[in-house]
């Protein structure tokens, strides 16, 4: 065990940290968060300066492109964007973080050509279709089809919480191309560029008020099969590879930014009972802080252990906690969101515990992966 | 000495590391092999007494920081210890380097394992001792933990002052850490024994941990142990850093998350044995108590909660 960091992971740092300070005065201020079209050009316009920078695709191999960097450095750089309130991932997340991954992995040359350079530099931005209404927990069971005809597939269905899909310019969709096969053996993974005829693009207002997240209405589009990623009826498989590019480090910036709000917090509160609590919350993200830590320690060394599992489940947990206590803190000076970024939260995190893995289907995987119990009849 | 190892250099070439080394897992190894051995269930049963001590004494137990090792390593086999439930007032004995329970100077009359110890010591603003045959009081005939007796003492006198204002606030720091560590070990093995429980108890014509309601019990407690075990190992890891900045406010996170862990899995344990849970047979009860004992101990997480608030 040791809580150092070497020479190198140092240097990395400090060199992170002199970028940030002469980058981020530079940049425009944050648009009007219902301004999609400023939204998309302020984080393509990060997303650039990270790739002239050299700090692009920091956990993608070198010869695409990408850093190659350990998982270490990847735990600073969160750490130190996140302090120096850098712009988040924001529209770049699907294109950086999953469909680049997975064409590196699965992609064939011409495809990994047409993407992975724009990716990299923000000038592709990307959505994903994977659930469907009837589609969730059980993404498996999805029905959207693609029917083959001749060197195309015509699609045919609606896809669900698609984030960005009416500012993106291609999509990663699952798919039916084999309606008889057993559920997970008749997916395929396609590239789908955003602009085809057929596709009708309808944004949720969410519990915010806003809308990050769409509806796509797919009506007799026609794709190429050559925009297919992967081999046909085997994109379960091939949505599953970018699971080896998560190296616990997903949830570093929230947990930071958890700490610093505890810190906001702790100046206005006033109440014993209040402030007992806060302290309650913030032991859960130091907690969880150490765990991503301890975490990455363990994926370094090619035995990764329960925590990318614990933390996902637990965080959405303790952030919901924290912002109910803000809420009771606040008062009524809760009443109003406007400049009010301790409400916003408290609205946004609403969703931490369903996107990405229900709580419910997180304890059963935890349970069974974790402890091997047996799995409920189904 | 039981474990080989070479004391710990400060290694500027290691990354931030929250595993055990190779080293500390042989180490671990080592600990647990030997109270597998001596440690059986019916062994803990008969509590604390002079064996006990000789027998943990001499495998090092209690002088793991003379000995070269480091606090990362006591912590492991801290872990150990609460993952077997030994009885005794170990934290006390490693910190003092002799036979010694301990109380703190805000409520020094309950007494643990009285008639079992040289001295007492009495943790306040300074570090103060007792010899045990100078304290008198009335045993209680029925503890909360079976395993620790308490003595109510009437009157305790400390007047022999072993330690400064300095040595306290070690004293304090150092037992969180090792009982954070115990605490970790009682969480951990109730997550353990109720999973393998929950596999082999049978209703409804299968086994009640393929339930989703008893699933989502047990995934909670692996919750627990996981975030309260990375919380301890970052704190004993900080007693070895040079710098104590930030490390109060570490060692609070890690006690207030272990204790806890340690109670609400008792709590878990109990549910998932069902009636079973209830019985004076089954161990549940005993990691239990002794986890309530343990939250009395250098801080509860009502004040470690209070301190961590106040140092934002």
């Amino acid at each position: 065990m040791e809580l150092r960091y070497t020479e190198a992971e140092e240097v990395f740092r400090a060199a992170l940290r002199e970028w940030l300070n002469s980058e981020l005065p530079g940049m425009a201020p944050q648009p009007h968060r219902e301004d999609w079209v400023a939204r998309r050009k302020w984080d393509t316009d990060w997303q650039r300066r990270l790739f002239d920078g050299g700090y692009a695709g920091l956990n993608w191999p070198k010869e695409f492109g990408g850093q190659g960097a350990t998982p270490t450095e990847q735990l600073i750089f969160f750490e130190e964007t996140t302090k120096a309130q850098a712009p988040y991932v924001g529209v770049n997340f699907v294109g950086t973080l999953h469909a680049g991954p997975t064409l590196i992995e699965e992609g064939t040359d011409a495809q990994k050509a047409a993407h992975l350079s724009k990716i990299l530099r923000g000038d592709e931005v990307w959505c994903q279709g994977f659930s469907e209404p009837g589609a969730g927990s059980d993404l498996a069971s999805l029905r959207t089809r693609a029917d083959r005809d001749g060197d195309d597939y015509v699609l045919n269905g609606q896809k669900i919480w698609c984030s960005f899909a009416h500012i993106a310019d291609v999509g990663e969709f699952l798919v039916r191309t084999d309606p008889d096969a057993p559920k997970h053996r008749g997916i395929s993974w396609l590239v789908l560029p955003m602009d085809l005829a057929g596709i009708e693009i309808r944004p949720i207002k969410t519990v915010l008020g806003s809308s990050e997240f769409c509806e796509v209405f797919l009506t007799d589009v026609r794709v190429p099969v050559s925009q297919r990623v992967g081999a046909e009826n085997d994109g379960w498989r091939v949505t599953n590879v970018t699971l080896k590019y998560e190296r616990g480090t997903a949830f570093v910036s929230e947990l930071i930014d958890s700490l610093r709000l505890c810190a906001d917090v702790a100046a206005i509160a006033s109440d014993a009972a209040h402030l007992r609590e806060l302290g309650r919350c913030y032991a859960d993200f130091a907690g969880l802080w150490s765990l991503t830590k301890r975490n990455v320690s363990q994926t370094s060394r090619g035995t990764p252990g329960a925590g990318g599992m614990v933390i996902k489940l637990a965080y959405s947990e303790a952030r919901q906690r924290f912002g109910e206590l803000c809420l009771r803190i606040l008062d009524r000076e809760g009443l109003y969101l406007d400049g009010n970024e301790l409400v916003e939260e408290r609205l946004r995190t609403m969703s931490l515990t369903i996107a990405a893995g229900a709580s419910q289907i997180q304890r059963n995987i935890i349970s069974e992966r974790v402890l091997g119990l047996p799995r409920e009849p189904r | 000495m039981m474990w080989q190892r070479t004391p710990t250099q400060l290694c500027l070439e290691c990354s931030v590391d929250l595993e055990l080394s190779a080293d500390q897992v042989s180490m671990c190894d080592g600990i647990r092999a030997l109270l597998q051995g001596r440690f059986n269930p019916e062994r803990v049963r008969e509590g604390f007494n002079q064996s006990v001590y000789q027998e943990l004494n001499d495998a090092g137990v209690f002088s793991l920081i003379a000995d070269g090792f480091c606090w990362a390593d006591a912590a492991i086999v801290f872990e150990q210890l609460g993952t077997f439930c030994v009885p005794g007032p170990l934290v006390a004995c490693a910190l003092s380097g002799e036979l010694a329970s301990h109380v703190e100077a805000h409520n020094p009359t309950v007494v643990e394992h009285l008639g079992h110890v040289d001295s007492v010591l009495c943790i306040g603003a300074d570090v103060r001792r007792a010899r045990a045959d100078s304290l008198t009081g009335v045993l209680s005939d029925w503890p909360l933990d079976p395993l620790t007796p308490v003595t109510r003492v009437s009157a305790p006198a400390f007047t022999a002052i072993v330690g400064d204002a300095a040595a306290a606030i070690e004293w304090r720091q150092r037992g969180a850490v090792l009982t954070a560590a115990y605490q970790l070990g009682i969480a951990s093995h109730l997550a353990d024994m109720s999973a393998e429980y929950a596999k082999s108890r049978i209703q409804f014509d299968r086994p009640i941990g393929s339930f989703q309601a008893v699933k989502h019990l047990l995934a909670d407690m692996v919750v627990r142990v996981e975030i309260a075990r990375a919380s301890v190992y970052a704190a004993a890891a900080h007693l070895d850093e040079p710098t104590d900045s930030g490390l109060a406010r570490t060692i609070a996170v890690a006690k207030t998350l272990a204790g806890e862990a340690a109670i609400a899995n008792g709590k878990a344990a109990t549910q998932v044995h069902g009636g079973m849970g209830y019985t004076w047979e089954v161990d549940v009860h005993l990691y239990m108590k002794r986890a309530w004992l343990l939250e009395t101990h250098f801080g509860n997480s009502d004040s470690h909660c209070d301190a961590i608030a106040a140092s934002l």
